[in-house]
């Protein structure tokens, strides 16, 4: 074995680890990304059903609906808003008025089913795509939110 | 007074740094020796003034002194001791303080055992290590002043979030940051020994017991995270792909590669500059996670609240720490060219392909993890990269890793006998098939991962055992020259038995959770019940309990399989004193193949509860196996050979043996 020839089985084995790896993924960035969706953009152009997206907005006062295990409440940036449906507990920090982030998808009946609603660690805390999609439909408030965000730390 | 002597304490710290990481450098350069042995002290005196800083905080954190600013915003006189101490590391400026006080212990460390070190690899090394605490002192002295006083001093603080009020999480930070902390001894020993010019196998057996120690508390301080996740979310999952998880992965993918590849510098002189490149790679992901978690530019769970002059400044500090060396790297690499040739297929080259494999493992987590940051940037949409992307990316590069990760300690160096390995292995190919049909049996058609997970997962699991009874000839003469085998075996190849054995554990672990856990959700009246996957949880009752600094209600679950009964559960729901949010506490039974774990919700204000039920398959297996790796890095660790200090003459006429 000479060291050219040592050189080449490395180079090649590279060469076809990383080959495979960038196979793999190109085809994940275009199955497995969720977009981050508001209210406003999905009323514009209502998600293919059953593909998946993350919604997010403020949890609209007066929206809450229960029925056994299943809640449905609206949620919206403040121009436009969209009903959700979720079966399952609701995170801890789930209020009407809060910023809250879900994900699922619609189903054939133009429904947003979510299969998760996301759990921020504190209440004053406002996801910052929440903010960002307040933000463009022009309904943030400088005061409300921002600054107020109490750090979380776990390392 | 007691804060402000902190204060003190780590400027005159910074002062000590900036000696201990010019003079010896220089001294090194000219062969002054006095200059070179300034480092030990230096070293010794810097870490005591910052483990007195840190004290002096947590006596802070202890006494509950509201007029420091942080105590004020994370602890509350009536959290037990134990949070209130854990708090000192709960937040953004005594975290920091932990880490530079772990900096500086490694540091102390090494003056203290490196005797037997070259004078000049040994003092370069404590003078980067120097450099490194400089930069750090400047941070925390600059914008995160951890003594900051408030005046007048609040009579009551704000509690520390309730969620990070569990032992396991006391403990998390501590080990974690050992972990990836002690990674900069390693990076300070590459970066020293580039100036040095010169890499060998006594460099790489001097790394090692630095590496072995980094890589078995990052393993313990990850599962201990991933453990807490699990108690404390109430949410039945134990890893999120969540940036901050992910930038504690990443150095330990790199860092377990760096184990390996230090390993071919120690044993046949090859690898070397790739080996200094880890080195320095791993201790840059240790702090490009630190830049992630501290400036909060990243969506997460775990995120401190963001400041952008602390992200820049953390931005500067890594633009420094990676960029100088790897310049350095580039110049001086050429030159540590040589050492032994080896065959592709040999023990080397199981290596080689761990390392690759490795290497892009990472790359796809990083990837994942900066991916939705750069589009953000971009084009201004924002996305998630969630499980799915990792299952097909990082799952199917793990599952090659794990089959050559069986074969590999079969095959010889040089020139492995790959064919004799594989007939060797036939027993495992064959569990770990039987395995797979099982698993399909069992999930019908379910995720192709679960088959594939089990399959790998059982054939590391018997080839690593099947190598272990190889080694010490388990069925070749009598028990006593079996079990005198067995005690001569070296304690590293103990270490490494287990820690191949910990990981099959811990990925069959992952594979069933993963696949097979299976939920439900149900509003029940006490006296109530559902099923779940054949048990029977009744909801007994709900009723009100006291706790240290909390209220909350806890429900009486009984569980019951075919009529007999398994186990009593009580999920509550707290209501801390000061926070107004409650949290869920969730109640878990650990079975040796599944875990029933049971959350308590709202009521439904008709005399009903909501509930929600987990049965996760082997979850338990994750931190068994965990467990098993740590015990295999500290067996590793205990191993003669290696004990920091050790006589280089012994180390050298013993490695022939393994």
């Amino acid at each position: 074995m000479s060291r050219k020839r040592l050189r080449l089985y490395l180079v090649l084995a590279t060469l076809v680890v990383l080959g495979i790896a960038t196979t793999l993924v190109l085809r994940a960035l275009n199955e497995e990304l969720v977009f981050f969706l508001s209210p406003t953009q999905i009323a514009e152009k209502q998600p293919d059903a059953g593909r998946q997206i993350r919604l997010g907005g403020l949890v609209e006062a007066g929206s809450v609906e229960k029925s056994g295990e299943t809640v449905a409440f609206s949620v919206t940036d403040l121009s436009s808003n969209v009903r959700v449906t979720y079966r399952g507990l609701l995170p801890d920090l789930f209020r009407e008025g809060q910023g809250v982030v879900v994900q699922g998808a619609f189903d054939g009946n133009g429904r947003f089913v979510a299969s998760e609603v996301l759990a921020k660690h504190d209440e004053t805390y406002m996801p910052p795509e929440v903010a960002k999609a307040l933000k463009e439909s022009g309904r943030w408030q400088e005061t409300e939110g921002k600054g107020t965000a109490q750090p979380v730390v776990t390392q | 007074m007691i804060p402000e002597l902190g204060h003190y304490a780590l400027v005159l710290a910074l002062v000590l740094a900036l000696a201990q990481a010019t003079v010896p450098m220089v001294g090194a350069a000219r062969g002054i020796r006095p200059w070179m042995q300034l480092a030990r002290p230096a070293a010794l005196a810097q870490f005591v003034f910052v483990a007195f800083a840190f004290i002096a905080l947590m006596h802070a954190f202890a006494v509950s002194d509201f007029s420091v600013a942080i105590v004020t915003q994370h602890s509350h006189s009536d959290q037990p001791l134990i949070y209130r101490l854990s708090a000192t590391w709960g937040n953004h400026e005594g975290s920091l303080l932990l880490w530079v006080l772990i900096l500086t212990v490694f540091g102390a460390l090494v003056a203290l055992f490196g005797e037997n070190l070259p004078p000049r690899l040994k003092a370069r090394t404590l003078s980067i290590q120097a450099m490194i605490s400089v930069g750090f002192l400047l941070f925390m002295l600059l914008t995160s002043n951890p003594f900051a006083r408030l005046n007048p001093a609040p009579m009551q603080g704000n509690e520390l979030n309730p969620l990070l009020q569990d032992p396991g999480l006391a403990l998390h930070p501590p080990m974690l940051y050992l972990g990836y902390v002690g990674f900069s001894i390693v990076f300070s020993f590459a970066v020293a020994a580039l100036i040095d010019g010169k890499v060998d196998a006594a460099w790489a057996r001097w790394v090692r017991p630095w590496c072995l120690l980094s890589w078995t508390t990052l393993t313990g301080g990850i599962a201990l995270g991933s453990w807490w996740a699990y108690n404390e979310l109430g949410w039945g999952g134990w890893w999120f792909w969540d940036p901050v998880e992910n930038a504690s992965f990443m150095p330990w993918l790199i860092g377990t590669a760096l184990l390996h590849s230090a390993l071919v510098v120690e044993k046949r002189d090859a690898l070397k500059s790739w080996t200094i490149l880890l080195s320095i790679l791993t201790f840059g992901f240790a702090l490009l996670g630190t830049f992630l978690v501290r400036s909060g530019i990243i969506t997460s769970v775990h995120a401190f609240a963001d400041d952008p002059t602390r992200g820049v400044f953390i931005l500067a500090l890594l633009a420094i720490a990676i960029g100088v060396p790897l310049s350095l790297y580039a110049l001086r690499a050429p030159a540590l060219r040589g050492g032994g040739l080896f065959a592709p297929l040999s023990r080397e080259g199981a290596l080689v392909m761990n390392n690759l494999l490795l290497a892009t493992m990472t790359a796809t987590v990083l990837l994942g993890t900066l991916y939705p940051l750069l589009l953000e940037l971009a084009t201004g949409s924002t996305i998630s990269v969630g499980g799915p992307f990792y299952m097909a990316t990082f799952g199917v590069l793990a599952l090659p890793l794990l089959i050559v990760m069986a074969i590999g300690p079969f095959l010889g160096w040089k020139r492995g006998d790959v064919r004799g390995a594989l007939q060797r292995l036939t027993v495992a190919g064959i569990s770990a098939l039987g395995a797979a049909i099982i698993a399909v049996w069992i999930q019908g058609d379910g995720p192709i991962m679960a088959p594939l997970g089990m399959f790998v997962g059982v054939w590391l699991m018997v080839g690593t055992l099947v190598e272990f009874m190889e080694r010490i000839r388990l069925f070749d003469g009598d028990a006593g020259r079996v079990w005198s085998r067995a005690r001569h075996l070296p304690r590293a190849a103990y270490g490494m038995t287990l820690a191949h054995l910990g990981l099959a554990i811990a990925v069959i672990g992952m594979t069933g959770a993963g696949a097979w856990k299976s939920e439900e959700v149900k509003v029940l009246q006490p006296g109530q019940s559902l099923t779940l996957q054949g048990y029977e949880f009744k909801l007994e009752r709900v009723g009100g309990v006291r706790g240290e600094n909390y209220l909350a209600e806890q429900a009486h679950f009984t569980v019951s399989r075919g009529g007999s009964f398994v186990a009593d559960l009580y999920p509550e729901r707290r209501q801390y004193m000061v926070q107004p949010a409650p949290t869920t506490e969730a109640a878990i039974h650990t079975m040796p193949l599944a875990d029933l774990y049971a959350v308590i919700g709202e009521p439904d204000g008709k005399g009903g509860w909501l509930v929600r039920i987990y049965h996760e398959p082997l979850v338990g297996w994750i931190w068994f196996g965990a467990l098993v790796m740590v015990a295999g890095g500290l067996t590793s660790l205990s191993d003669r050979r290696y004990r920091v200090g050790a006589p280089v003459r012994a180390a050298a006429t013993q490695a022939a043996k393994a």
